[in-house]
């Protein structure tokens, strides 16, 4: 597929760097989003919003600083990555600011918290420091191969994330953070990217033995019992994640985005095979047990159910209408009814503000910017010349489309709700900085990809071995 | 690695055209189901996010809407004058959905309606809010206020109509209710509804059109015509074959009438004048169950009305003989609304044509263009116009010189008919009083009005059509002549 693989040995290739193609698509898209802005002000005030000069100073600000921090240290990376997420962030900033303006939701924190503060303030603030977080990858990072010295210790990291929201109180159902006083701090975001680095290291090393120690049985190449350890710990430990922290999402991402990577890294469509089976025994025997998921399965089978019968659906069955109302071209920015959905309006659930207020078209162009995520992830995966390169690239941009697809999935009633974020869009500091990093990481794996080889030395016989057509 | 890769790169993108796929059910294919689900909360806030177009009597809005705050609903209903009007405009809850007229033309009093799209289209593009349009009734705000008052504190009903025309004129129910409070989405909104609800007196049941009663001697006019058009007698001032004592036909008791009355072979005039049972009980019997059925059913009984509020169907049934002989005096299994009798007494007035009786005259564009006007239409022709006019000069005896003289009006032509029908166990609960009657200056009837009075309180004796119900019918055709001047 890419031209720059097989090109180390011929010579260097003038790969464009596309930097200017990269300026382009942010203007672009910070235009976009101040469009955006005055598009809610104007529906909800009448005028335009107050703070639209601010807002347009803070995003382009921000994705000035990004793009020239690429220039100077990324010169060759991919340059759609950058514009992408700088939109779904300003369009993420808009939907947010648009849910503060939201009566209901502003009376619903006063009776519920005696007082209401809006997130878009805080959202802008975390987008600031997830573009320092990119900046200090990017600058810090001079070559993605040295993450694969920190691989257990990135694994010890992951471990510790995972596990210490068990320690937290649950917040609304789900024992997913981590409060440091005012602060509180979703750790499996993080850990998604850490997980990513230790699977990458693990297998590459251990990839022939996974590989090729097996015997066939049945057309599958069933794997010896001692490499059988790692998979079963990794799948013992998000059905823990499930049962402990009732975080179906995290469980899920953690599981797939494994099998993923050892698929890659194997080439053997058994353990597919393998990890299809153990996920659905994993499912099928918490669901036996855990009356959250069978909530969440029940919700999901008849998303209506709880207004004839007792139960609770209001959030799913708010959202699923919210996707009807808007129908083909939406409500229009601010004109829409989301805020029904109430709780997580703005984080779990701001894709249905989307559905309702951009219409269909919206939501087709929204998913279609989140499929340019990962299209563009893997094939930094593909151009990637190391296998740690190639294994980290497609393991951050399957566990991108993984939750992408859980998140809005379990939000349009697809599969059942589990609480994680729209990447960007949705409201949340430690999913905003997670994030960042992660684009990060793959415009370094793509700069180093897409990296133009030195010029070989000059051979002395050039002249005579050069090819002759017929 | 890239053979995977590639996989994966595929499985990634059956992931998204999954979700695509589901967002496109979700917002294509099913979005109108989504839409209008009752669950939808949308529904209702996008009735409410606009002023409310208004019902309007006599060229004067008698609704109106208010800005609410700290709801999700922006505007709700007001009426001025609630519990006048509540039996023509029904209510409009924001907790509690619709009735009536507020939700039979709740398409065009939000504006959402059809016929309205080009105005919406327009507004789109003006950038004006969306308005609704207004209901333009076909009441007599005097009309409706004399018998409200008329009718005070006793329960009951008046409905009056324009012989000529069908047009309602009044339409009263008491006990009334407020619909402004209810109309809001607040605990107090509620609770008193739910005192509204349990109230006995039922103050939200609309007794014009939809509590039918035995309607009692004044449907003898109804049988007088059964009479006159099967040819059973042809003057109206020939003696009747009518014997005293009169014996039901299959019982071994006789039909009594009220009090020492010259019944006996009594012409049609002055057996109306007098109302006795036994004339009008023989007339039915003897034309048999079948003729009364189709006669009455010509009078508009038997089915539903609709005004377009629809009205409960008034029940002339199928019955034996001596029960049909009953029904013919309004008693047994005969009921009637209100409604129903004032068409009966405007059949009579406009010459035998009975007209449909309707109450929306105009139906009018937010920019108040009208985009819709009733056209009269006639309902059915019960009794030929030489018969009508006969049973005008019956009905007018019995207001000059026979128990109706209380509905008698200076220099004006009146023609009515009293009833006190019995009800309950054996006649044990105070009757109901019921008058019919109409109004004639030099251009024809202008006016026909029903009344009807179950007062529980007042003493027995002193219930009857000419003394509790006749004065308040009066004052509604007076009000009626009067607003005409």
């Amino acid at each position: 597929m890419s031209v720059v693989t097989n090109t180390t040995t011929i010579g260097a290739i003038d790969a464009p760097s596309r930097r200017n193609t990269e300026l382009m698509m942010m203007a672009f898209a910070i235009a976009i989003s101040v469009f955006a802005y005055a598009n809610v002000g104007l529906a909800i005030d009448g005028k335009l919003p107050s703070g639209m000069f601010g807002y347009g100073a803070g995003l382009i600000l921000l994705g000035g600083v990004a793009h020239l921090v690429v220039r100077k240290f990324a010169p060759y990376a991919d340059p759609l990555l950058l514009p992408l997420a700088t939109l779904l962030n300003g369009l993420g900033l808009v939907l947010i600011w648009r849910l503060d303006q939201s009566e209901r939701l502003i009376q619903r924190a006063e009776t519920l918290y005696g007082s209401y503060s809006p997130d878009a303030p805080k959202q802008l603030l975390y987008s600031a420091i997830g573009v320092a977080f990119f900046v200090a990858v990017l600058v810090i990072l001079k070559d993605h191969r040295i993450l694969q010295r920190y691989t257990y210790i990135s694994m010890a990291v992951a471990l510790v994330l995972l596990i210490l929201p068990v320690f937290f109180p649950a917040v609304n159902g789900a024992k997913i953070w981590i409060s440091l006083g005012p602060l509180s701090i979703q750790p499996g975001e993080f850990a998604k990217i850490l997980i990513a680095v230790f699977f990458s290291g693990y297998l590459m090393v251990k990839r022939d033995a996974l590989a090729l120690a097996s015997r066939r049985f049945m057309g599958l190449y069933l794997p010896r019992g001692r490499d059988l350890g790692p998979i079963i710990t990794i799948w013992a430990l998000s059905i823990l994640i499930l049962v402990f922290e009732t975080d179906l999402g995290t469980s899920l991402l953690f599981f797939g985005l494994f099998v993923v990577m050892l698929y890659v890294a194997t080439e053997r469509t058994s353990w597919i095979v393998f990890g299809l089976l153990m996920s659905a025994a994993g499912a099928v025997g918490v669901a036996s047990f855990e009356s959250h998921v069978q909530a969440r399965v029940s919700a999901w089978k008849d998303p209506f159910s709880c207004y004839t019968t007792n139960g609770a659906c209001e959030q799913i069955s708010n959202a699923i209408m919210s996707f009807g109302s808007g129908g083909t071209l939406g409500t229009g920015w601010g004109q829409g009814h989301s805020d029904l959905i109430g709780f997580a309006a703005n984080a779990d659930f701001i894709l249905a503000t989307v559905g309702e207020e951009l219409g269909l078209a919206g939501m087709m162009a929204i998913l279609l910017i989140y499929g340019l995520i990962i299209e563009r992830g893997v094939r930094t995966a593909l151009a990637a010349r190391d296998p740690f390169g190639k294994l980290l690239a497609i393991g951050l941009s399957g566990a991108f489309a993984i939750q992408i697809f859980v998140v809005a999935g379990g939000v349009m009633g697809l599969i059942p709700l589990s609480g994680m974020t729209m990447p960007f869009l949705a409201y949340g500091g430690s999913s905003v900085l997670a994030n960042w990093a992660l684009i990060a990481i793959l415009i370094r794996i793509s700069d180093t990809a897409r990296r133009p080889a030195p010029a070989p030395a000059p051979s002395p016989d050039a002249e005579m071995t050069q090819v002759v057509r017929p | 690695m890239n053979k995977p890769l590639r996989r994966i790169a595929i499985f990634c993108g059956i992931l998204i055209l999954a979700l695509l796929v589901r967002t496109n059910y979700l917002q294509y294919v099913r979005a109108d189901e989504l839409n209008s689900r009752d669950e939808n909360r949308r529904v209702r806030i996008e009735r409410y996010a606009h002023e409310r177009g208004n019902i309007i009597v006599d060229g004067n809005p008698v609704t109106g809407s208010v800005e609410t705050k700290g709801s999700d609903f922006k505007y709700k209903r007001v009426w001025k004058n609630g519990p006048m009007w509540a039996p023509v405009t029904g209510y409009s809850s924001q907790a509690f959905d619709a009735s009536q007229l507020e939700s039979l033309e709740d398409g065009i009093l939000t504006g959402n309606d059809d016929q309205l799209f080009f105005d919406r289209t327009l507004s789109m593009f003006t950038n004006d809010k969306q308005q609704g349009g207004n209901v333009v009734t076909t009441l007599n705000g005097a009309a409706q206020k004399a018998a409200f008052k008329g009718l005070g504190k006793k329960k009951g009903a008046v409905a009056a109509l324009d012989p000529q025309t069908g047009a309602i004129l009044a339409l009263v129910s008491t006990p009334s209710y407020d619909p402004s409070v209810f109309a809001g989405n607040s605990d107090k909104d509620s609770k008193a509804r739910q005192q509204l609800l349990k109230d006995k007196n039922k103050p939200m049941l609309n007794r014009a059109l939809r509590e039918t009663y035995p309607p009692g001697s004044t449907f003898k006019v109804v049988t007088a015509a059964a009479a006159l058009e099967n040819g059973l007698y042809t003057g109206i001032d020939e003696p009747t074959k009518s014997p005293l004592p009169w014996r039901l036909p299959l019982t071994t008791g006789n039909l009594a009438n009220e009090g020492n009355i010259p019944c006996e072979n009594a012409t049609l005039r002055e057996a109306l004048r007098w109302s006795c049972n036994t004339v009008f009980g023989k007339i039915s019997d003897d034309l048999g169950n079948q003729k009364m059925i189709d006669e009455a059913g010509k009078f508009g009984f038997n089915k539903e009305i609709f005004t377009p509020v629809r009205a409960d169907a008034s029940v002339y049934p199928k019955d034996n003989r001596p029960q049909n002989a009953m029904a013919g005096i309004g008693q047994a299994s005969n009921r009637a609304t209100p409604l129903q009798m004032a068409m009966v007494a405007a059949a009579v007035a406009n010459d035998g044509k009975l007209m449909q009786p309707y109450m929306v005259a105009e139906r009018q564009a937010p920019n108040l263009d009208t985009i819709y006007t009733h056209e009269k239409e006639q309902f059915s022709q019960p009794l030929s116009g030489e018969n009508a006019q006969k049973l005008q000069q019956m009905m007018e005896t019995v207001v000059k010189n026979g128990t109706g003289t209380n509905a008698l009006i200076d220099g004006v032509t009146v023609g009515g008919k009293t009833g006190t029908a019995q009800h309950g166990l054996n006649n044990s609960e105070n009757p109901y009083a019921w008058f019919i009657s109409y109004a004639k200056t030099d251009s024809g009837s202008p006016v026909a009005v029903a009344v009807v009075v179950e007062d529980s309180q007042a003493n027995r004796d002193d219930i009857s059509g000419g003394g509790l119900a006749a004065p308040i019918a009066r004052d509604v055709m007076k009000a009626v002549i009067d607003s005409k001047k």
